[in-house]
């Protein structure tokens, strides 16, 4: 196995409240190879987003809080970085791709402009007139029609989805070996996010660069990511390669996940929803965090009590963190018949 | 003709009268600019649409932003005032109603907003949301009116014991059963639900999705479904209009539309829609479209989709196509309608 590019250990992070402390993320542990993509998925709430914002010093402190846990880019401890030192990393070595591509976007600023500091910032002894250049063979790259004349354009001259890919543009300017893209089509339409998802793809194949893709969308997952992460209220509960998780999911969440999807293609009298409501972080039910709404646990005091460890099922590669995950084997999943247990 | 798919239930609507007629409406919002606020232009929310709701049936509206599927249904219930047309509702024509009429109106026709947390009143108590509609009807009287609202509660699937809380209270898909509540007061034929689920988490749309589906079982309710997700608009409706810059582009059963799309903008809309599994990776015949929507403020000549169509010819800039059935079963507004099947699997192999 290769040595993995990011490697988070333990990290818990909290945020105080006036209603409490919200444990935000709570003890996860995982790595990122080079060139893989890692997919993160979780609804609200689930700390997708937290796990990999805070090692970036992305999160308010305060209320935010690193309560533990080390984050190791190239072997250097990210959460015992300077702010300085993290500076130097983001945007460089490390760069992001957010949701909403009209706030992350100066709006006084030329696009050209903006990108080219992104460079500049990072390059300081660069020739002007080569940044210039560079910056519109990355417009041209992500698929920017007529870059020359864009650059010269302002934020709003730019629709969503061409802002969202100055953003791509500016996230790559520096040939960075890890990506991570938060929800980056979210706020896009479809149509748009189809192009999107392309560029990105193309992006990849170019760079090479590590991405960790964090989404609410299954379909993205199912398109974009070579391995997914599965969050809920703030822990990791199932990872794997992206078919095995699809094909052979054995944590009754995210088999709940799946089975709620309505289909494109097929008729259903019902959908099959998850029961119950999503939980509060500030007062997590005991144990399995997932246990109030679980087909399987069946009112198990085990369930209620110990909290499951992430633990390999069927193979390294698989973790559930599922006491049970071993009955799971027998349970008909969504996928697992469309590809007639191919994986 | 392919052989029909199986009936489901959701095709019982088909015999239902016609409880909404639209014809040619239109509204358009004026663009106001200089020192005097003089209108300098107009945007062409919707701009000519002809639909048609039968009793007892869900009719699905998808689109991407700006294509006017928000401003329609608003404009349908009159929150916004129509530019030209008619809304004809239960044989009757509201498009000219005042507000003192529609009040009548209303108690029929009532809609959910999107925004779970931004359309309910943060100061007022769940029993003063739900009773409020009650109250403005003169149907609230006290001991009754307080069952009544219990009754809505528990219909919704919430607790009567709910009732005094306030709504930061609940979560998201709480919160929309509370809208949900507040719309089926006054028993309304029809709702028009503009994106109910499009804010919750998946694991709650779902039962929010059941929930309005036993709702319109139990009640014999209409509804007019707005949503952006293809999937969901599937799922609920019987029939769907597809919508493109203020027009109605195709319109027909759901599996005239998903399964038979005729219109190059349905085809592209739904190939767009990310595979459901890594196994169909590169599996499906992707139409990426060119481009962006173009502005409303100053829609194409001709068929509005031309500028980003990969079939478009000179008639299209020049002949706007009307929406009639080009021989494919439903109506298509385009001059080179033809069915492609987007959502079908390709074999790898071929390629």
């Amino acid at each position: 196995m290769p040595e993995p590019i990011l490697s988070i250990r333990d990290l818990a992070v909290e945020f105080s409240t006036d209603d409490g402390v919200v444990h935000a993320v709570d003890g996860i542990t995982y790595d990122v190879f080079p060139g893989e993509t890692l997919g993160i998925v979780g609804e609200s709430g689930s700390g997708k987003s937290v796990s990999t914002l805070s090692i970036l010093g992305l999160i308010p402190i305060p209320p935010g809080r690193i309560v533990s846990g080390e984050a190791y880019f190239k072997g250097r401890d990210m959460l015992k970085l300077s702010k300085r030192e993290l500076r130097a990393l983001r945007g460089g070595e490390v760069a992001m791709v957010f949701q909403d591509p009209m706030t992350s976007l100066n709006p006084v600023l030329k696009v050209g402009f903006q990108l080219g500091e992104a460079i500049k910032t990072h390059h300081p002894k660069e020739k002007s007139d080569a940044i210039k250049k560079r910056v519109i063979d990355l417009l041209r790259l992500v698929g920017v029609p007529n870059p020359e004349t864009r650059y010269s354009q302002f934020p709003h001259e730019f629709s969503g989805g061409m802002r969202q890919r100055a953003m791509i543009a500016m996230s790559i300017a520096n040939s960075p070996s890890l990506l991570i893209a938060d929800e980056p089509t979210t706020a896009l339409d479809v149509t748009i996010q189809a192009q999107v998802l392309e560029v990105m793809k193309r992006v990849q194949a170019e760079t090479q660069a590590a991405t960790i893709l964090i989404t609410h969308d299954l379909g993205i997952v199912a398109e974009m990511c070579d391995r997914v992460l599965v969050m809920y209220a703030g822990r990791i509960v199932e990872s794997g390669d992206v078919t095995t998780i699809f094909h052979k999911p054995r944590h009754p969440y995210t088999i709940g996940l799946m089975d709620s999807l309505p289909r494109l293609t097929e008729d259903e009298e019902w959908l099959r929803p998850i029961p119950g409501q999503p939980p509060s972080l500030i007062n997590r039910p005991s144990g399995c965090a997932f246990h109030p709404r679980c087909f399987i646990s069946q009112g198990r005091a085990r369930c209620r009590e110990e909290i499951p460890a992430l633990r390999p099922v069927e193979g390294d590669a698989h973790a559930s963190a599922c006491h049970f995950a071993e009955e799971l084997s027998e349970q008909p999943t969504r996928f697992a018949e469309s590809v007639g247990g191919a994986a | 003709m392919s052989a029909q798919p199986i009936e489901s239930v959701h095709e019982r609507a088909e015999s239902g009268e016609e409880i909404l007629r639209i014809e040619g409406l239109v509204k358009h919002f004026p663009i106001r600019a200089g020192l005097l606020k003089r209108t300098v232009g107009q945007i062409h929310a919707v701009d000519g649409v002809d639909l048609s709701v039968r009793s007892g049936e869900t009719l699905g509206l998808v689109g991407e932003s700006g294509c006017g599927k928000t401003t329609l249904s608003r404009t349908v219930i009159k929150l916004t005032e129509p530019t030209a047309g008619k809304i004809i509702f239960n044989g009757r024509d509201i498009s000219g109603f005042t507000r003192h009429q529609m009040r009548e109106v209303r108690r029929e026709l009532q809609i959910v907003f999107q925004d779970p947390y931004a359309s309910l009143n943060p100061r007022m108590t769940v029993h003063d949301i739900v009773s409020e509609p009650l109250r403005i009807h003169k149907r609230y009287r006290d001991q009754h009116g307080r069952e009544r609202v219990e009754e809505l509660l528990r219909t919704v699937g919430l607790s009567p014991e709910h009732a005094n809380r306030v709504p930061h209270e609940f979560s998201g898909g709480q919160r929309q059963r509370i809208g949900v509540a507040r719309a089926l007061a006054l028993n309304p034929q029809l709702i028009i639900l503009d994106e109910p689920v499009s804010a919750l988490d998946v694991s709650i749309r779902a039962q929010v999705v059941n929930l309005l589906e036993s709702l319109q079982r139990d009640f014999g309710l209409t509804y007019i479904f707005v949503a952006h997700d293809l999937s969901v608009v599937r799922h609920v409706s019987d029939r769907v209009a597809v919508m493109y810059l203020g027009k109605v582009v195709e319109t027909g059963t759901k599996h005239d539309i998903y399964e038979r799309p005729a219109h190059p903008y349905t085809q592209a809309l739904l190939s767009a829609v990310p595979i459901e599994e890594p196994g169909q990776r590169g599996k499906r015949d992707r139409i990426v479209l060119e481009g962006d929507v173009p502005s409303p403020a100053n829609p194409p000549s001709g068929c509005r989709f031309r500028t980003r169509c990969w079939k478009a010819q000179e008639i299209c800039a020049q002949e706007e196509p009307a929406l009639i059935d080009r021989g494919h079963g439903h109506p298509t507004a385009c001059h080179f309608a033809e069915i492609v099947k987007p959502l079908d699997l390709v074999s790898t192999t071929a390629s």
